[in-house]
C-alpha cells in the first residue's frame, strides 16, 4: 500500500508532466492590445471611391490570384460576390432605389471596400491554435503562414468582418486574406490597392498619419475645396489632387471598433448600410484570452483541481484483488 | 442598281448621273459618302440608299450660318473633312447662302444675300449658329452689320425650319462663358424659344454636324436629342465607354505624369485628369476632326478635357479628376449583402427528416415497450418495479 | 439491496453479424466513400461548408456533440470515485466504453474536417502551439483525455488477454488516471463553450456569454448521465438483460439536481445580461431557444416523483430529452445562433450528413463488438439469465 508521502510524490510528478506537456506560459488577464507606433494601414474614403475596381485588379495581379468564379449567373465573369480564397479585395456597392446619386442614402449609391482591416487586437490571431495567423509586432500586419496552418477555420469563424476565407475547392486548401502586400515592401512598394487608386480613396500610410488625415477630412465643410493625397501618405512624392469635400458621416470607422483596426473608413452613408458591423470597443480576443488565462494561467487551477481529485480518488479507489469486490460501497 | 424593272433602273441611273455631275464625284465616292453618314447616324443597314436618294433628289436646302463669339474652329474643322472634301459638299449638298468666313463678298452685299435667302426660303431654311452670344449690356460685345448677336439670332431663327448650334460656344457658351464670363456669353437656346439641336465640341466632329443635316434632309426632321439638345446618335455614350485605353483603367494601369513609363505605354489617363468618364461624345469611335486614324486627344496621349460637356469643358481644371458617371451599381458590383452558400435542399431535408423521424419513432416505440414491461412487472409484484425492468 | 451489486463485468457473447451490425457496416462504408471524395477533391466537393459557415455538422455534431455524448464515462467515474458512490460502479465500464468510442471518433472526426490535416500535430508542438487559443486548449485536453481513457479502459483488454500482472501494476496507478480523467473533460467540455467567446457579437445574445464554459460543462455532465440512462435501457433491450433500475433511479435523481443547477445558471445568466427579451422575438433563434429549453425542462415532468423515476420508460424518455436538449444547445450556439453576416446560408449536404451518420454507426458497431467480446457489461445474475 502506498503511503501518503508516496501519493503526494506521485501527484507532484504527474502534475509536472502535465504542465510540461502543455506549453502554457503564465499570461494573465489583459485588456485590449495596444497599437504599434509604426503600424501601417489603409484609409478608405467611400466618398472618393469612383468604383473603378483598379484596386481589385491590382490586388489580383500582385498576389498572383487566379480567376474567380464566385459570380452570379447574370453578371459579367470574374465579378466576385465577396472576398474569398481567390479574391482578397472587393469593392461592394450600396444601392437604394434608382441608385442615381452618389453617396446619398436615399435613392443613391456608395462604394465600400471589403478587405482585411488588420485589427489592432485581432480575433483571428487569438483564435489560431497553431500561430499560423500572426500579427507583425512592428507593422501590425495580420499575416498568415500556410505551412503552419492546420485548416481548422477557427479564424474564419472568429473574424467579425468575415475576412479570412478558406479554399473549399482544394484538397490542400489554404486560408486567404489581405496581408497588405507585405511581400512587396522589400521592393519599395506598398499595398497595391493604394498604389493604383486613382483618387486616393484607398490611401496607404502609418496609422498615426491616416488618423490625422481622417480627422482633417471630417472637419471640412461639405463642398469645401481641399487636397486629397494619393498613394502613400507617409512617404513618396506628393500626388495629391484638389477636389471638394463630401458630406461625411462624423465617424471614423475602425478607430475604436473591437480595440481599433489599422484600416480606417470614412463615408457619407451610414456604416451599417455599408455592411460594417456595429462592434463594441473591447476586443473579443482580449475577452477570450482573459477567460482562458483566468482558468488556465500557469495551469494553476487545473493542477489544484487535479491534486484534489487525485487525493480523493486515491482514497476511493482500491487496487483490484482477485475480484473487484473491494471497491468500497457506501450504503445508505 | 440591279433592278429587274428597266424604267426604275433607268431613272436611278439618271439620278446617279445627275448626282455625279452635280457633286463632281465618282459614283463610288458618292456612295461611300452616303454610307459614312448613314453609319454615323447609326441607321440600319441599307439606309445609305435612302440617304443617297435624299441627297440626290432633294432641292439643296438653304443654310444660313452665323458667327458670333468664337474662333471659327468649327468651320475650320468642317473645311478639313475629306470624305469627300467638304467645301464641295457645302456648296453642292446644301445651298450655303450666308457664311461670313466662306463668302467671297463682303459688307452690305452679304447682308442683302442673307435677307434674300431668308425671304426666298421662308420657313424652310436651316439656321446654323457658331459661337456664343454675349448678353451683358444688351449684347453690345458682338455686332455684325450693326446688329447684336441677340438681334441677329432672333431675326434669323424666326422663320427657320430648324436651328442647329454648332460647337460648344453656341451650345451653352463654351469657352467665352468661362468664369467670370465678362460678356455674359450664353448658348443659342437661352436666346430663342425654338428647340435647338446642339453639336458641342471644340471643335465638333464634322460628321456629327453633317449627319444631323442629312438626317433632316432624309427624314424631314432633326434626329432624337438628349436633354441638352445633343443628337443621341453621337452623344449618348461616354467617351470612357468606348475608349481605347479603357482596359488600362479597368486593370488599374494609370499614367501618373506626362512622359512617365505608364504614359509612354499608353496607359489610362484618368489620373492626369481625363474627363472621359463624365463626357458624352463619340470621339473614341468617330475620332476627332477628320485628321486620320487614331487622331483624337486621348489617342495622342492627352486627357480628354470634356469639351462636349457643359460644366466640364472650360469649367473644370484640365488636370482635376473626373467624376465617373458610368457606374451601374446594380449590374457590375456585388451588393453589400449577397446570397452565398448552399441552403437546404429537398434531398438534405429528406435525409434529416428521415433520421429524425426514425429516431422519434424508435424512441416512441421503445418507451411504450418499457412502459408496458413496467406495468407488467408492477402487476406481478404488486408494487412498483424496482430492479428488473425487463424488455 | 444486495451486496452483490458489483457484478463482475463479462463479455455478453453471441454472434457479431446481425441486422444492426450489418446496417452499421453499410453506413460506415458509405461514409468512407464520401470521405474518399473529400480527401481527393476538397471539403467543398462533399460538404456545404462555406466562408459564412466554416464550421458545419462535422465540427458541431461529430466533435462538439459527439464528445458531449461521450461524457457518460466522465460523469459516472466522477460519481463513483470522487463522490464515492461505489454502488454505481457497474455503470462505469459501459459508460467508459461509450466515452472512449465517442472521444476517439471525435478526435478522428476532427481530422476529416481539418483543411490541412497533415499539419495536425502542430497544435501540440511547441513553437506552433498557441496557448492563447481556446482551440489549443480543447485539442490538447481531448488528445490527452483519449489516451487517459484508453488507459482507464485497458483493464477490460488486460482481463480478456489474461495479463493479470500488468493489470495489478496499472491498478496501483489507476487513481491518478481517474483523477486526470475527471479534470481533463471538465477542462475541454467547458472550453468547447469558450470557443465561442472570441466570436463576440457574431453569436446570438441568447447563447453568447462569458459563462459559456460553465454552461457547457454542466450540460455536458448532465448529458453524460442522460446518455447512461439511454444506453442502459437500450443495452438491456438489445441484449435482453435486466435494466439496472436500482442504479438508474437514484442516478436520475442526481441528474435532476444537476439539471436544476444548470437551469439556474442558464437563465440567471440570460437575465443578468438582459438578453431574455431576445427570446420573445419572432425569429428562428428564439424558437430554437424555446425548443431547447423545453427539452431541458421536460425531465422535471418525467422524473418529478420517486414513482415516476422507477418507470424505465420515463427514465428513457428523460434521457432522450436531455440528450436532445444538449444537442440543441450546441447546435443553437454554434450554428443557429451564429450570425455570420447577412446573406449566408448553410444546411448540411446529404454526403455531409452521411459521414456524420457513419460516424455514429462506427460508435454503435464498436460498442456492440466490444461488449460482446470483452468484459464490459456487468455479468447477468443467474436468475435473470435463466429467464431468457
Amino acid at each position: 500500500m502506498s503511503t501518503r508521502r508516496e501519493f503526494f510524490k506521485r501527484a507532484l510528478t504527474g502534475s509536472a508532466a502535465v504542465a510540461g506537456a502543455a506549453v502554457c506560459p503564465p499570461v494573465q488577464a489583459r485588456s485590449n492590445a495596444q497599437i504599434s507606433p509604426d503600424a501601417v494601414g489603409l484609409l478608405f474614403d467611400s466618398t472618393l471611391c469612383v468604383g473603378c475596381k483598379a484596386c481589385v485588379a491590382a490586388c489580383k495581379r500582385e498576389n498572383n490570384l487566379p480567376l474567380d468564379y464566385n459570380t452570379p449567373d447574370d453578371s459579367p465573369w470574374d465579378l466576385p460576390l465577396d472576398t474569398n480564397a481567390r479574391t482578397f479585395n472587393v469593392i461592394k456597392a450600396y444601392k437604394d432605389g434608382a441608385a442615381t446619386v452618389k453617396d446619398a442614402e436615399q435613392g443613391g449609391y456608395a462604394f465600400m471596400k471589403s478587405s482585411c482591416l488588420h485589427c489592432v487586437d485581432p480575433s483571428c490571431v487569438s483564435a489560431c491554435p497553431v500561430t499560423a495567423m500572426t500579427k507583425d509586432p512592428v507593422t501590425g500586419i495580420v499575416q498568415y503562414d500556410a505551412d503552419a496552418c492546420i485548416g481548422c477555420r477557427y479564424c474564419v469563424a472568429a473574424c467579425p468582418f468575415g475576412i479570412p476565407k478558406y479554399d473549399y475547392s482544394s484538397p490542400t486548401g489554404k486560408i486567404a486574406k489581405c496581408e497588405l502586400c507585405r511581400h512587396r515592401v522589400k521592393d519599395g512598394h506598398y499595398a497595391a490597392c493604394a498604389e493604383v487608386c486613382p483618387t486616393g480613396a484607398t490611401l496607404y500610410g502609418k496609422v498615426a498619419d491616416l488618423k490625422v488625415e481622417a480627422k482633417r477630412r471630417l472637419a471640412l465643410k461639405p463642398g469645401q475645396a481641399t487636397r486629397f493625397p494619393r498613394g502613400n501618405i507617409s512617404g513618396g512624392p506628393d500626388r495629391s489632387w484638389e477636389g471638394a469635400a463630401a458630406r461625411y458621416i462624423q465617424r471614423t470607422y475602425g478607430e475604436t471598433e473591437i480595440g481599433g483596426t489599422q484600416m480606417l473608413k470614412l463615408a457619407a452613408v451610414s456604416f451599417e448600410k455599408l455592411g460594417q458591423p456595429t462592434l463594441p470597443d473591447r476586443s473579443f480576443a482580449s475577452q477570450s484570452e482573459t477567460l482562458q488565462h483566468t482558468l488556465y494561467g500557469g495551469l494553476v487551477l487545473p493542477l489544484v483541481v487535479l491534486g484534489a481529485m487525485a487525493y480523493v480518488a486515491k482514497r476511493n479507489v482500491k487496487p483490484a484483488g482477485e475480484h473487484d469486490e473491494e471497491v468500497r460501497d457506501e450504503r445508505a | 442598281m440591279g433592278s429587274a424593272d428597266p424604267t426604275v433602273a433607268d431613272s436611278t441611273l439618271a439620278l446617279d448621273a445627275m448626282a455625279e455631275k452635280r457633286f463632281g464625284l465618282s459614283r463610288r465616292d458618292f456612295m461611300q459618302f452616303c454610307a459614312t453618314l448613314a453609319t454615323t447616324l447609326g441607321l440600319p443597314a441599307g439606309a445609305h440608299a435612302a440617304v443617297q436618294q435624299a441627297v440626290e433628289k432633294a432641292k439643296r436646302p438653304s443654310v444660313i450660318w452665323l458667327h458670333f463669339q468664337e474662333c471659327t474652329g468649327c468651320t475650320e474643322s468642317m473645311l478639313r473633312a475629306e470624305h469627300p472634301t467638304l467645301e464641295r459638299l457645302i456648296l453642292d449638298v446644301i445651298s450655303l447662302d450666308y457664311h461670313e468666313t466662306l463668302f467671297a463678298a463682303a459688307g452690305h452685299q452679304v447682308e442683302a444675300a442673307r435677307k434674300a435667302a431668308m425671304a426666298a426660303n421662308k420657313g424652310k431654311y436651316l439656321l446654323v449658329i457658331e459661337g456664343a452670344i454675349p448678353t451683358r449690356d444688351n449684347g453690345i460685345y458682338c455686332k455684325v452689320g450693326n446688329k447684336t448677336a441677340i438681334e441677329l439670332t432672333r431675326e434669323c431663327a424666326a422663320d427657320a425650319a430648324a436651328v442647329i448650334a454648332i460647337g460648344s460656344c453656341a451650345s451653352w457658351g463654351g469657352m467665352p462663358s468661362t468664369d467670370p464670363n465678362p460678356t455674359g456669353a450664353v448658348g443659342v437656346n437661352k436666346i430663342i424659344d425654338k428647340p435647338v439641336v446642339t453639336i458641342p465640341g471644340c471643335p465638333p466632329n464634322p460628321y456629327n454636324f453633317l449627319a444631323t443635316v442629312v438626317h433632316f434632309l432624309t427624314f424631314g426632321q432633326l434626329p432624337p436629342i438628349d436633354k441638352l439638345g445633343r443628337p443621341l446618335f453621337a452623344y449618348s455614350r461616354l467617351v470612357h465607354e468606348n475608349c481605347e485605353r479603357r482596359a488600362h483603367f479597368d486593370a488599374g494601369r494609370f499614367a501618373i505624369e506626362f512622359g512617365d513609363d505608364g504614359h509612354r505605354k499608353g496607359w489610362c489617363l484618368y489620373k492626369l485628369g481625363c474627363k472621359g468618364p463624365e463626357t458624352y461624345a463619340n470621339c473614341p469611335t468617330a475620332l476627332f476632326g477628320d485628321a486620320g486614324a487614331g487622331t483624337w486627344p486621348v489617342g495622342c496621349g492627352h486627357p480628354c478635357i470634356g469639351c462636349t460637356e457643359q460644366g466640364v469643358g472650360f469649367a473644370k481644371p484640365i488636370h482635376t479628376l473626373a467624376k465617373v458617371k458610368n457606374v451601374e451599381p446594380p449590374v457590375s458590383y456585388p451588393g453589400i449583402v449577397e446570397n452565398q452558400g448552399k441552403g437546404v435542399t429537398v434531398g438534405a431535408a429528406a435525409v434529416l427528416a428521415a433520421v429524425a423521424g426514425a429516431a422519434a419513432g424508435a424512441t416512441a416505440v421503445f418507451s411504450r415497450k418499457l412502459g408496458k414491461s413496467n406495468e407488467q412487472a408492477s402487476a406481478e409484484d404488486g408494487k412498483p418495479q424496482d430492479r428488473t425492468g425487463r424488455v | 439491496m444486495s451486496v452483490h451489486d458489483h457484478a463482475m463485468p463479462a463479455p455478453v457473447g453471441g454472434r457479431l453479424a446481425n441486422p444492426v451490425t450489418v446496417s452499421c457496416a453499410v453506413l460506415i462504408g458509405v461514409a468512407i466513400a464520401v470521405l474518399g471524395v473529400r480527401f481527393v477533391s476538397g471539403l467543398g466537393s462533399v460538404t456545404n461548408l462555406n466562408d459564412g459557415y466554416p464550421w458545419g455538422i462535422w465540427v458541431v455534431a461529430d466533435v462538439v456533440i459527439g464528445s458531449a455524448f461521450a461524457c457518460g464515462g466522465f460523469s459516472v467515474a466522477m460519481l463513483v470515485y470522487i463522490f464515492n458512490r461505489g454502488r454505481y460502479h457497474a455503470l462505469v465500464r459501459p459508460a467508459l466504453l461509450a466515452s472512449l468510442l465517442g472521444y476517439t471518433l471525435a478526435g478522428v472526426g476532427v481530422l476529416f474536417d481539418l483543411g490541412r490535416w497533415w499539419n495536425f500535430w502542430h497544435i501540440l508542438w511547441p513553437g506552433y502551439a498557441s496557448p492563447n487559443s481556446v482551440m489549443f486548449e480543447v485539442a490538447a485536453c481531448i488528445s490527452l483525455y483519449i489516451v487517459v481513457m484508453w488507459i482507464e479502459f485497458s483493464p477490460a483488454f488486460l482481463e480478456k488477454w489474461g495479463l493479470h500482472d500488468a493489470r495489478r501494476k496499472l491498478d496501483r496507478m489507476m487513481f491518478f488516471f481517474i483523477a486526470l480523467g475527471t479534470v481533463l473533460p471538465m477542462m475541454h467540455q467547458s472550453s468547447l463553450g469558450s470557443l465561442l467567446v472570441v466570436m463576440g457579437t457574431q453569436i446570438h445574445p441568447l447563447w453568447q456569454s462569458i459563462v459559456l464554459p460553465l454552461i457547457f460543462l454542466i450540460s455536458a455532465i448532465v448529458m453524460g448521465y442522460a446518455v447512461v440512462l439511454f444506453e442502459s435501457c437500450v443495452a438491456a433491450a438489445g441484449y435482453r438483460r435486466s435494466i439496472e433500475m436500482h442504479l438508474l433511479t437514484p442516478l436520475s435523481k442526481i441528474m435532476l439536481g444537476l439539471l436544476g443547477v444548470f437551469l439556474v445558471v442558464r437563465f440567471g445568466d440570460i437575465l443578468i445580461r438582459g438578453a431574455l427579451g431576445r427570446a420573445f422575438e419572432p425569429s428562428l433563434q428564439a424558437l430554437m431557444f424555446w425548443v431547447e429549453t423545453v427539452c431541458f425542462v421536460l425531465p422535471f415532468a418525467l422524473l418529478g416523483s420517486e414513482g415516476k423515476r422507477r418507470n424505465p420508460a420515463n427514465l428513457f424518455l428523460a434521457g432522450v430529452a436531455l440528450m436532445l436538449g444538449g444537442v440543441l444547445l450546441r447546435i443553437n450556439a454554434f450554428l443557429i445562433g451564429y450570425m455570420t453576416g447577412e446573406g449566408w446560408n448553410y444546411f448540411p449536404s446529404v454526403p455531409e450528413m452521411l459521414v456524420t451518420i457513419g460516424m455514429f454507426a462506427i460508435e454503435v458497431l464498436g460498442y456492440i463488438i466490444i461488449t460482446r467480446r470483452f468484459p464490459v457489461l456487468p455479468r447477468e445474475d443467474h436468475a435473470a439469465a435463466a429467464a431468457h
